[in-house]
């Protein structure tokens, strides 16, 4: 039997289908249009002295981001140094210990942290770090994309602990094995991968961002010599160069971000082959 | 049941209550568990009888909310006395669950020899003894000698169950609880657990959680009957499903009720 209405409800479904759809495309069309004017203005620039090089001085053409694309690993292995240990155990305090209550008032100080505009994360550190030491650092560029990923890290190892069944604690227990032992050897080993898919996306995160890194690390178009020098960040040189009135410069800020984006990209890529294999593995 | 009587006493439980807030779990439950049997715990579900189970290796303090009165001497000592750690006691008294949970980053000869491992035993010779002999133990060997180094998860149901089996038994425990061991296994692993249980007891204690009241009958030589965190009937398995003393028990094993 066909409901007399059976001719609106089709459209209604057709249309709800096509508005998700569009919604769908609208969320990957911007990565598609990003990744295809990156390549198209960037690629070319691409060269053996763009990884090689040190910016040249101004107005002379040529030279490279060498010093950015190191200043970037530095920072990014700066902030895991800081933001992974504080953020793992803090997300194994959450989740394997802890009452209610307090439990309640950390996770939404981590939210409300996640939520800070990450400028204020540098203005924050300028505060503690830059203004003491008496000049911007690689050492404070370091800190603050470190504290930006406390909270990131933490929640995320939180969720991936909570997904370890209670049954593999229990049984580690009911054979005698003390409570640290449990968590560290068999319940944060069950979650290890997830766990490093947290750090490895919130290290992506903290790669591109260049505001907190404008107070704390500042930039350089040479190499710093040591962790209490300004240094050169990717995110800060393609900002410098875009902003800038020259021509080659432009070019160059392309290429950066191409590279920048390829890097998140490789990164994602990374997580996405691990988590398959989780999903493989059942757990 | 004159062979009982040449038995010793494994565990003394005396006045057992046990509270989980202010909901009354196990009510006064006193009663003695012989060594070197099989002791059968049935009732119907959330009469409290997982609580008792679990208070004898003091897994029920996982819940915060829990407190228990009375006494519960294992071979003679008090396990809840003060400077008693709850690990100690789980290493005297080994324990296997329902749903079977052999840890899924280890393989098998590592899930075996895990409770070792982690409590400090480095010495190889000694693992892989162990390994051998609890697998040979829970009848599982023969299936496994080959891919030892298999992830536990590999392996079936009813397998997982006895590997588990074996990890309980690799830290050599005096007393083996068992919470409804095979209620997740088809018939024919159920079968194989219920022979290894029959086993097992040659050197075991075992107090074992059953819903399956003939399994209490073929594998047990005690039954205890729990109703409401009541101990209603306590006696040899024989007794309490022939010609139990109690008319409740007697509802519930012929299954008029529960």
């Amino acid at each position: 039997m066909t409901a007399p209405n059976h001719k609106w409800r089709q459209f209604k479904d057709v249309l709800m289908q096509i508005i998700t759809f569009i919604c769908a495309v609208l969320v990957i069309a911007p990565l598609v249009l990003v990744f295809y004017h990156l390549v198209k203005l960037g690629f070319g620039s691409l060269n053996l002295d763009f990884f090689t090089h040190v910016p040249k001085a101004l107005g002379e053409k040529g030279g490279g981001m060498a010093n950015a694309i190191v200043g970037t690993f530095i920072l990014i292995g700066e902030a895991a140094i800081v933001g992974v240990p504080i953020g793992v155990l803090g997300g194994i305090y959450l989740s394997e210990y802890g009452g209610s209550k307090m439990n309640w008032g950390i996770r939404f100080a981590a939210d409300i942290l996640n939520g800070v505009p990450s400028i204020t994360w540098g203005v924050v550190v300028y505060g503690l770090m830059v203004i003491p030491m008496h000049g911007s650092s690689a050492l404070a560029g370091g800190v603050v994309l470190g504290m930006m990923m406390i909270p990131l890290v933490m929640r995320t190892s939180e969720e991936v602990l909570q997904l370890v069944p209670p049954g593999y604690r229990e049984a580690s227990l009911a054979l005698g094995i003390s409570k640290w032992r449990t968590i560290l050897q068999i319940v944060v080993r069950t979650a290890l991968k997830g766990i490093i898919t947290g750090v490895l996306l919130a290290l992506a995160r903290v790669a591109g961002e260049t505001a907190p890194l404008l107070f704390t690390a500042f930039g350089n178009l040479g190499w710093a010599h040591s962790l209490k020098e300004p240094i050169a960040a990717m995110p800060l040189l393609i900002y410098n160069y875009a902003t800038s009135p020259y021509e080659d410069w432009h070019r160059q800020a392309w290429a950066g971000a191409l590279v920048l984006l390829l890097l998140v990209l490789f990164v994602n890529i990374v997580v996405r082959v691990m988590t398959r294999d989780r999903f493989k593995n059942k757990i | 049941m004159a062979e009982f009587q040449n038995h010793s006493v494994a565990l003394t439980v005396k006045n057992l209550s046990v509270y989980f807030g202010k909901n009354h779990a196990v009510k006064n439950v006193s009663l003695d568990i012989t060594a070197r049997a099989v002791t059968a715990i049935i009732g119907p579900s959330g009469c409290g009888k997982s609580t008792f189970l679990r208070s004898i290796n003091r897994m029920h303090e996982l819940n915060p909310d829990a407190r228990m009165e009375g006494e519960i001497k294992l071979f003679g000592k008090d396990i809840y006395s003060r400077g008693i750690e709850p690990v100690v006691v789980r290493r005297r008294v080994g324990m296997v669950f329902q749903k079977s949970n052999p840890f899924p980053t280890m393989t098998i000869a590592e899930n075996v020899t895990v409770g070792l491992r982690l409590n400090g035993v480095r010495d190889k010779k000694i693992l892989a003894e162990r390994t051998e002999k609890s697998l040979q133990m829970s009848a599982l060997w023969d299936e496994v000698k080959d891919r030892l180094n298999a992830p536990a998860v590999s392996l079936s149901g009813g397998q997982q169950q006895r590997l588990c089996i074996a990890r309980a038994l690799a830290v050599q425990p005096e007393i083996l609880l068992m919470d409804e061991p095979a209620s997740a296994l088809d018939p024919l692993a159920t079968a194989k657990i219920e022979e290894l249980i029959l086993q097992l007891k040659e050197n075991y204690t075992i107090v074992i959680v059953t819903h399956n009241m003939q399994q209490a009958a073929r594998a047990s030589d005690f039954t205890a009957f729990f109703y409401m965190g009541e101990l209603v009937e306590f006696g040899p398995t024989t007794k309490i499903f022939t010609n139990p003393a109690q008319k409740r028990t007697e509802d519930y094993v012929t299954g008029r009720f529960g």
